[in-house]
């Protein structure tokens, strides 16, 4: 049976781990592949790692970033931050990553995830919906870190990407990210049950109930979450054991 | 001994030259690993690895434009008889055709078809992307060890095709995802598997040593 996934995320910045990961044995917590390395050995299901920064000066750090991640990691990994071009996308994949997540570029050309999936096959490009509630069951893009409305649909656009080829929606509610109250399950089990292909919940855990929630009233495939597994507050196993006992299907290798 | 690993431009290269070297090392293996693009590699390796990542008819692209690659490939796999290992669509390749975007005729050393997975229950997501545990239809050298079944260990998916062997035989493993999906094929000296070993931790590095100690 195909089990949940929980992904740790790690927002990367000039090759740094912002605000950093309080694990009590990492020797540099601001490095991204010590980190990656100490949640493969929790049980992480996916690693994520959001390039904050993003400009394409510094592109060959994250992907040196990436490549030393890919060495010590043999799990999978989804890489997002600043994916413009299908360079990008092979770039990124000769580094070690399995997924590159489209944002901006998506939202100003669709044509790019078509060319994306079918240059490297659906299964590789992830979509990164961010979406602000704007009304009753209604939500709405937003790109730059929330800042720019954009007017369109979310629920419309997850469709119209995953029509166009992406094969997985990270999809985060702008309005929960960083609140700590759980995802937006209504947003959550919208996109989720409108496309027919996987979608990672992002945005707003604060406690385990929260990816419990993601998964059986979000309809969510994977749970995303950051601050919760940094900060040392939970670890990815103590999260896995509480969703298994919540009745989920969880991989415990 | 000696392990080639393809590169024709199409897949995670890196990812899989370090899952090797780290099982070469974890089995205590003395085996080199070569990451190559020449055919006279391929043909001089023990054993030959052909990865990939991507859509089918792109990949069959990548591996015909190298000049001679296909031919050093039939010579050591067909003819000599070298162990062979396809992973993802490395291993779709090794079906008669692929039907992802257009028709693309495969390697076919394995006859059957590249097609996309339907799985009985409609809620279920495509991609099959994921962690998933294996039932062995037949027993392989390349699972010596592995603990399958529902409560054994797993290997990590994501592709929305799966080869059907045309012959049952071929089959060697499946996965459960609204019904059986084809995880492994085998045939004589070759052996392909849907899923990544080289991102599956245990099981994955476990069978990665399998592979390089068997002598079909």
């Amino acid at each position: 049976m195909l089990k949940i996934r929980v992904i740790p995320c790690l927002d990367v910045k000039d090759g740094r781990v912002v605000k950093g990961v309080n694990f009590v044995d990492l020797r540099d917590a601001g490095d991204p592949v010590q980190c990656a390395m100490a949640y493969d050995a929790a049980g992480a299901d996916e690693l994520c790692f959001l390039d904050i920064a993003a400009s394409h000066e510094d592109r060959g750090i994250l992907l040196d970033v990436v490549r030393r991640t890919a060495e010590a990691c043999f799990m999978p990994l989804t890489v997002g931050g600043g994916v413009r071009t299908i360079e990008d996308i092979r770039n990124l994949l000769l580094a070690g990553a399995d997924k590159v997540s489209i944002n901006t570029a998506a939202v100003r050309d669709r044509g790019f995830v078509k060319a994306a999936a079918e240059k490297f096959g659906s299964q590789l490009v992830v979509v990164a919906v961010d979406a602000k509630r704007v009304g009753s069951g209604r939500w709405e893009i937003f790109t730059h870190g929330g800042r720019n409305a954009t007017g369109i649909d979310a629920i419309d656009y997850a469709r119209e990407v995953v029509d166009l080829g992406a094969g997985e929606i990270l999809l985060t509610s702008m309005d929960r990210d960083g609140v700590k109250s759980g995802y937006d399950l209504e947003l959550t089990r919208a996109v989720a049950d409108s496309v027919n292909v996987p979608v990672v919940a992002s945005g707003g855990v604060g406690d385990l109930d929260h990816l419990v929630d993601g998964v059986k009233k979000g309809h969510a495939s994977a749970v995303l979450a950051a601050s919760i597994f940094h900060f040392g507050e939970r670890t990815v196993r103590e999260a896995k054991a509480h969703m298994a006992a919540a009745g989920l299907p969880m991989r415990m290798d | 001994m000696s392990v080639a690993i393809v590169d024709y431009g199409s897949g995670n290269l890196h990812s899989a030259h370090k899952a090797f070297e780290r099982a070469v090392k974890e089995a205590a293996l003395d085996c080199e690993v070569k990451v190559t693009s020449r055919p006279d590699e391929v043909a001089a390796a023990d054993h030959i690895v052909l990865p990939g990542v991507g859509a089918f008819a792109d990949c069959k692209r990548g591996l015909a434009a190298i000049d001679g690659m296909i031919a050093a490939l039939e010579e050591a796999v067909r003819r000599r008889g070298r162990p062979f290992l396809g992973i993802c669509v490395g291993m779709q390749l090794m079906g008669a055709r692929g039907l992802e975007y257009e028709t693309t005729a495969g390697l076919n050393w394995i006859g059957g078809d590249v097609a996309v997975i339907r799985p009985s229950d409609r809620r279920l997501k495509i991609p099959h992307m994921g962690w998933n545990t294996l039932r062995v239809v037949r027993p392989h050298p390349a699972l010596a060890g592995i603990e399958a079944g529902e409560s054994g260990k797993h290997a990590y998916f994501v592709h929305s095709f799966q080869l059907t062997p045309a012959s049952p035989d071929d089959l060697i493993a499946t996965t459960d995802y609204g019904g059986p999906i084809t995880a492994i094929v085998g045939r004589d000296n070759m052996v392909g598997t849907q899923f990544h070993p080289e991102k599956s931790q245990t099981l994955g590095l476990a069978l990665i040593a399998n592979f390089l100690k068997w002598r079909p």
